[in-house]
């Protein structure tokens, strides 16, 4: 499977644009839609926002012809149009059900031991209904988690809301869900936290010091982006993964994976 | 003999002459070929103009009507009559539909009036070509059959019994008694559910005109209205009917127990069982799947203790055939399952519970003897109960399930009765639309319940506070304050929608019916045929036909037993007479018609190779007319030359 | 014509736009609310906001910050037994908000969006730095402070450039957004 990265792509305008400006936002947005249509591939993003941006847009012009030929008429100044044929999905839709997690799991070469991961859904990924995933208690990031050989931890604020871009604006507000997140994740004993979507990624990692210091809390839970975690198990360096780049230190669950298997190794 | 025509145009008061300029119309007719006479008058339908017609008729020899006026579906039936009582067969009469097709669609006086006289050219050139049919009877077999054993099944058959004719009275499970069986008090007069019910089915049980078929189930069907062919089969109960006393002493030594259906799965049975201490017929049923003799070919415990000898293992099913003129539907209801709602923790969380799962508990003779507990076996101080689950809901069923609100209310009634408990109850609107229920409402409010309004978002039991540890904590917004709030209670009783049986739609193609676009029976007209559907002769009553309290459900049931009764009386049933006719000299037996025809109107000959319509349930669709292809079908009273003339008038 | 002394032109409008088109249907049963993680910093609940719409409170609802709190979750849109959207209904308001010139109290929310978008214009793709920089600038500088020690992480685990990135395709989307612009007002 190739990715391919959409040239010249920009961006999608997320919730802000649509929220200052409605229509100009999904003129935003269909430029991508029309640059991937050219392509004749189907749009792969990894994060979920993007994707129900985009998708949100798509059925907008779906359902309103008369703003597609608006939408058009303002593309053609960049030579572009968009017909209406272009399936948007996201990394982890193509992981579980192109990729699958059979050929994923044959080609781990480091298997997490039993690693306790707490897949981490945020809103985006599975509300709205884009994909086939339930909208309340979604399955596939732990059918992912577990093909990697590690153990997902059930716990029920799995897909409920970090915060989002609201962690700028509105730092209390979701410095207290941030915290929830945080303590149902620890109390159930996952040693950390895998996420597919990139904010949720920062909102978890970068803040989790300032929960900390509001709440008088001790969390320390090791935030994964999705990649980081299949690439650890496929093999792949550290310096690539970028696990230099999280905030709160991974070094615990990278112990943890090559302790055990070192244990194992030796027969201890 | 040569057709002399008579035109009537109808003003119908304004409706029509408002628009279209009558005296033009008939001016127009006149003129037209084979018309006699033209008339026009304010109300054809009533009996100066009937008598119109019947007069022309007589002195002026006519043998063709037109009538221009209304729908057929008003009144060609009134028209026919007038003709049949004038000496005219029926079916030389036509209607020209000028009102609801012409006069009621515009305002333009000179169009109306264009299309009015093409409407009736047409029909005068049709009817040209009209010849008379006869209509058929047949006899009706005064026996019916009635597939379902709770209320509405009981009290449709005790109605059609006491006038002294035979019922048959299938039900699929071991007892009569339905849903109904497993209340505890019905709202609003709190009678005691049993106590109403039980009457009614040992009079069921023992009535001289009712043949009890219980543990049993329709296989199959055929045949039209007053002579239907129905093959029943009766599932082995392992167990001598002839020979039980209904002593109880297998269930009681039975070492094997199962979850009981009766008791909404919160409580036990034996392998070996009555569903209920009240079952009629008192006369155990052995269940298969769970007897270890049939797993394993070991205990016979039950078999060794029989007294009577009653303990049958080599028991089979048996089929028996009985012929009925009508059949009554009221195969009930199924309660909603909320485990799909995963915000409302059913299965999840201890202490959710359905409603029907609530009033086992509460009942006495349920498996908590009427006490309501907590799963640890404490009393609850505090209960939520909420409505509207899996109701109103595109995402599950968009319909209101009529009988929550009251039941809900009657939970609460009865939780204050038996506990100290506080209730609050969780609602969207309140419905108590029946007679004694806005009362009863009033009731439950002084009684101290808490209604809030406000459907809830999720049930969980994470604490955000000390007062929520080890509680289920309903969060919802209390709309009439416009507060989001979380509630801290013991218990959460979920009052579900009631949704049709699992296997409706095999029961649907079963007896050849419809349903509606919530999956429940469809009855021929919502208003004014509501116990009828399309197929004639079947009824249905109840909750099959959309949800509905006990008062509707009886009132129902004596509905269907009135109009069979009609049937039986009169003995026979006129059969339309517009069906399709084959003509077996061209008809070559390929059966496409068969393959069409939406009514299983159509039977295939072996013998002679061809095809045969059953007049009795044909309904002159047309479909197979057009399927043939050898033009081997015609439809009487729709012959081409009648369209084709009907055309070529319009074209005027 | 004006009828009911114009109160449900304002509801028209609002179904009109492309967030608000199920906003009939809402038989304000309060799930949305119940389910909203946000709820308490509203002014107005997502329900009562639906309300007051149908009631013609214009001025009301859009100066207020009940919509600006909106997380996105979805949770509402998902249980609405009638299929409403609160979701694409509080951004539809945000936007007639927006476009209508009223000024939101006690939210920085606006802020931060302008900010975010003005990034988009000025690099084709937000620049986190800069975009945060102009955000404490139009709300409120002195809180930039606090900020420091979390911008210095972020910048020190290379999270955050200092230099935008500018995407290709920028000019041809400022081209595209003029163009769009014209489109519009021309009907």
């Amino acid at each position: 499977m190739e990715l391919i990265e959409l040239e010249g792509w920009t961006c999608c305008g997320s919730t802000p644009y649509g929220s200052l400006d409605e229509l100009e936002a999904i003129v935003v947005a269909a430029r991508n839609l029309a640059l991937a249509e050219k392509t004749g591939l189907d749009l792969v993003t990894p994060c979920s926002s993007c994707c129900v941006t985009l998708n949100r847009a798509r059925i907008q012009l779906e359902d309103h012809p008369h703003l597609m030929a608006q939408v058009n008429e303002a593309l053609a100044v960049a030579n572009l149009e968009y017909h209406g044929n272009l399936q948007i999905r996201h990394l982890v839709d193509v992981l579980l059900n192109d990729v699958t997690p059979e050929v994923i799991a044959s080609k781990v070469r480091h298997g997490l031991n039993g690693l306790k991961v707490a897949p981490y859904y945020g809103c985006q990924l599975v509300r709205p209904h884009y994909g086939s995933d339930d909208t309340e208690f979604p399955q596939s990031l732990d059918r992912l988690v577990e093909s990697l050989g590690a153990e997902a931890v059930p716990y029920p604020l799995k897909a409920r809301c970090c915060g989002g871009a609201l962690i700028i604006s509105e730092q209390s507000l979701a410095l207290g869900l941030i915290r929830k997140l945080l303590d149902s994740a620890a109390r159930n004993g996952a040693q950390c936290i895998v996420t597919p979507c990139p904010l949720c990624q920062t909102n978890l990692d970068a803040y989790q010091s300032q929960v900390n210091s509001k709440f008088k809390t001790d969390y320390n839970l090791p935030i994964l982006f999705i990649s980081q975690l299949i690439g650890l198990a496929l093999g792949i360096d550290h310096i690539s993964l970028g696990l230099n780049t999280n905030i709160v230190s991974p070094n615990e669950v990278l112990d943890y994976i090559y302790e055990v298997k070192r244990e194992v190794n030796s027969g201890t | 003999m040569e057709p002399r025509i008579g035109v009537y145009i109808c003003h119908c008061g304004s409706n029509i002459a408002g628009t279209v300029d009558t005296e033009e119309v008939v001016r127009f007719a006149q003129g037209l070929d084979s018309v006699v006479v033209a008339r026009d008058y304010k109300f054809m339908c009533s009996e100066p103009g009937q008598n119109l017609i019947k007069a022309d008729i007589t002195e002026l020899g006519l043998n063709r009507v037109v009538v221009a006026s209304c729908s057929p579906t008003m009144h060609e039936p009134t028209f026919r009559r007038a003709c049949q009582e004038a000496g005219l067969n029926p079916y030389l009469f036509e209607m020209a539909n000028i009102r609801e097709h012409c006069s009621w669609v515009t305002e333009d006086r000179a169009e109306a009036t264009e299309k009015a006289k093409a409407l009736v050219s047409a029909a005068v050139k049709r009817v040209y070509y009209h010849q008379p049919l006869e209509t058929r009877e047949v006899p009706v077999n005064p026996n019916t059959l009635v597939v379902g054993g709770g209320i509405a099944g009981i009290q449709a058959a005790l109605k059609i019994a006491d006038s002294e004719h035979k019922v048959y009275l299938v039900e699929r499970d071991p007892s009569i008694g339905g849903h109904m069986a497993q209340l505890d008090k019905t709202f609003p007069t709190l009678d005691c559910s049993a106590c109403i019910l039980t009457p009614k089915m040992t009079q069921v049980g023992s009535h001289p005109y009712i043949e009890l078929l219980t543990y049993s189930e329709v296989e199959e069907i055929s045949g039209y209205i007053g002579n239907f062919k129905v093959k029943v089969r009766k599932k082995a109960r392992y167990v001598d009917e002839a020979r039980c006393t209904g002593c109880g002493l297998c269930q009681t030594k039975c070492p094997w127990k199962v979850d009981s259906e009766f008791e909404a799965g919160i409580g036990k049975r034996k392998a070996i069982y009555t569903p209920f201490p009240q079952a009629v017929p008192n006369i155990p049923v052995i269940d298969t799947e769970h007897c270890v003799y049939f797993l394993k070919g070991t205990c016979r415990l039950c078999e060794k203790l029989c007294e009577a000898e009653a303990i049958d293992f080599e028991q089979q099913d048996k089929v028996i055939e009985v012929e009925v003129g009508s059949i009554i539907l009221a195969t009930g209801f199924s309660l909603f399952d909320p485990t799909p709602i995963y915000q409302y923790g059913y299965k999840r969380l201890d202490n959710v519970i359905t409603s029907l799962e609530f009033e086992r508990m509460v009942n006495s003779s349920g498996p908590t003897g009427g006490n309501i507990v907590l799963k640890d076996g404490s009393e609850p101080e505090s209960i939520a109960i909420i409505h509207c689950v899996g109701s109103r809901d595109e995402k599950y069923h968009e319909y209101c399930s009529r009988v929550c609100c009251m039941h809900s209310m009657k939970f609460a009634h009865l939780i204050k009765e038996h506990t100290d408990a506080e209730v609050c109850e969780f609602y969207i609107d309140i419905r108590s639309f029946g007679k004694g229920y806005e009362e009863f409402y009033n009731r439950v409010l002084n009684e101290g319940t808490i209604f809030f309004r406000g459907r809830p978002a999720e049930i969980t039991n994470i604490a955000e506070t000390p007062e929520e540890e080890g509680k289920l904590v309903v969060q919802f917004e209390d709309t009439l304050v416009g507060l989001q709030r979380r509630l801290p209670v013991d218990m959460v009783i979920l009052s579900c929608a009631l949704e049709p049986q699992p296997d409706a739609d095999a029961i649907a193609r079963l007896f050849n019916i419809s349903r509606s676009a919530d999956g429940f029976f469809l009855e021929k007209h919502p208003k004014l045929d509501p116990v009828a559907t399309m197929t004639d002769g079947i009824f249905v009553v109840g909750c099959c036909q959309g949800p509905k309290d006990i008062p509707d459900t009886v009132a129902q049931a004596s509905a269907a037993a009135a109009e069979v009764l009609a049937m039986i009386s009169k003995g026979r049933v006129e059969i339309e007479a517009a069906t399709a006719v084959i003509d077996e000299r061209i008809c070559s037996g390929c059966q496409v018609c068969k393959l069409v025809c939406p009514y299983s109107a159509i039977d295939f000959d072996e013998e002679k190779g061809v095809c045969r319509v059953n007049e009795a349930l044909c309904k002159g669709c047309g479909a197979c007319i057009a399927a043939c292809f050898s033009d081997a079908v015609s439809l009487n009273h729709f012959t081409n030359e009648q369209i084709v003339a009907e055309m070529e008038g319009m074209l005027v | 014509m004006v009828v009911f002394g114009g109160m449900n032109s304002f509801v028209n409008e609002v179904a009109a736009t492309l967030g608000g088109e199920h906003i009939y249907a809402c038989i304000q049963c309060g799930i949305c609310t119940g389910s909203c993680p946000a709820a308490s910093e509203m002014e107005y609940p997502p329900r009562k906001i639906i309300a007051m719409i149908r009631a013609g409170m214009r001025d009301e609802v859009l100066s207020s910050n009940s919509m600006w709190y909106c997380l996105s979750c979805h949770l509402c849109g998902c249980r609405c037994p009638r299929g409403v959207k609160p979701t694409e209904l509080a951004h539809a308001l945000e936007s007639l908000a927006n476009q209508q010139g009223f000024r939101v109290k006690g939210t920085r929310t606006p802020a931060m969006y302008r900010s975010f978008v003005s990034s988009i214009k000025g690099n084709g793709r937000v620049h986190e730095f800069g975009m945060m920089l102009k955000f404490y600038l139009l709300a409120n500088p002195l809180s930039a402070v606090k900020m420091l020690p979390l911008g210095l992480k972020l910048f020190l685990h290379r999270r955050m450039s200092l230099i935008p990135e500018r995407a290709k395709g920028k000019e041809d989307l400022s081209r595209i957004i003029q163009k769009f612009r014209e489109v519009i007002a021309r009907q």
